[in-house]
């Protein structure tokens, strides 16, 4: 087989394996409340880590001064309940302007 | 966040979900766009970044592994990368594994559609009905606009230029607070577990490959009681 094929493929079968996790064991095994409880508080963890390194870090280093700029402008926003629309824009508009200015 | 945390119903429900869901799906289609032209500019035909964004439907995964396969890393690295960034998926799956109920399409279809945002724009709902409803409708779209952006990029090849010129790289994780803020500002231990959790992710960075930083953070659990142990944090 390609090679680059066998990539896409093992990619996912994989993929979609560890996404099949949850719907499957759901209603065959009696999830006990205190794992449902530590399932949904992984995934805020989860999502919060993401967002951090998503925010601060690039390729093991740190992304610049211009994106976690902009993420707190977002950050900022969300906290005094800004519409959904105003927080995603505000962060990348202050992303983009920093850049335009010359910050990394 | 204000028009999510009202409870609403009906269409009016679903206007504010498409309203609100719209702007990720945007973002995520101009990624999906320079998806598909970093992989033709580094050489690869265009059914790969089309036919990987349709079956693998994972952005960072896809973004990595293709970087390993242009790089000369090989097939195995590639596949391994893209999996070890992949594996927080099966959290996402527990984490809403009742929101997908139990009917069988809507499970095995629902399953490819988990992903980051689509599951926080899901957890964000104030109650079940709505859940659902967000799941479906920003996970359908999200994956709509994800491929139809990454069919787009390979055809018109770098026209975009650099992405980061607009900044979308600080949109993803603006989108990412938006949608835990009302979470974390609700629920005190769910708070104390984020925190750590991040600080183990961000201290693992620079010394473990990627994926690993935010797998790491699930430790921050550790914080996470047994309501009934602590009586006295109890009010």
């Amino acid at each position: 087989m390609n090679p680059t094929l066998a990539v896409i493929l093992a990619l996912a079968v994989g993929t979609y394996a560890f996404r099949l996790v949850g719907p499957v064991l759901h209603g065959r095994v009696t999830v006990p409340p205190r794992v449902q409880e530590l399932a949904s508080a992984g995934a805020v963890v989860l999502l919060v880590a993401l967002l951090a390194t998503g925010a601060l870090t690039e390729a093991g280093g740190f992304a610049g001064w211009a994106r976690p700029a902009g993420v707190l402008a977002g950050a900022a926003l969300a906290w005094r309940r800004a519409p959904f629309a105003l927080v995603v824009l505000g962060a990348a508009t202050t992303t983009a302007l920093l850049r335009l200015a010359g910050m990394g | 966040m204000r028009s999510v945390q009202r409870t609403t119903t009906g269409a009016a429900g679903d206007r504010s979900l498409v309203r609100d869901s719209s702007l990720v799906w945007l973002a995520s289609g101009v990624v999906g766009v320079s998806f598909g032209a970093v992989s033709v500019a580094g050489g690869l035909p265009v059914w790969v970044p089309v036919l990987m964004s349709l079956v693998v439907y994972a952005g960072s995964a896809q973004f990595s592994a293709v970087g390993v396969l242009l790089a000369g890393g090989g097939p195995a690295a590639a596949v391994a990368t893209g999996l070890l960034l992949n594996t927080r998926t099966a959290a996402f799956s527990l984490a809403v594994a009742e929101i997908l109920g139990t009917g069988r399409a809507g499970r095995f279809l629902g399953a490819h559609l988990v992903t980051d945002e689509t599951v926080a724009f899901a957890l964000a709902q104030p109650d079940p009905a709505r859940q659902r409803r967000a799941f479906w409708i920003s996970g359908l779209g999200l994956f709509a606009v994800w491929n139809t952006g990454v069919l787009a990029g390979a055809l018109a090849g770098s026209a975009l230029g650099d992405t980061a010129r607009y900044g979308l790289d600080a949109a993803f994780p603006a989108v990412l607070v938006a949608l835990v803020l009302p979470i974390l500002r609700a629920d005190a231990a769910v708070r104390r577990c984020a925190l750590l959790g991040a600080a183990l992710a961000l201290a693992a960075t620079p010394a473990v490959p990627a994926g690993v930083p935010v797998l790491l953070a699930l430790a921050g659990l550790l914080l996470h009681r047994r309501p009934a142990a602590a009586p006295g944090a109890a009010a």
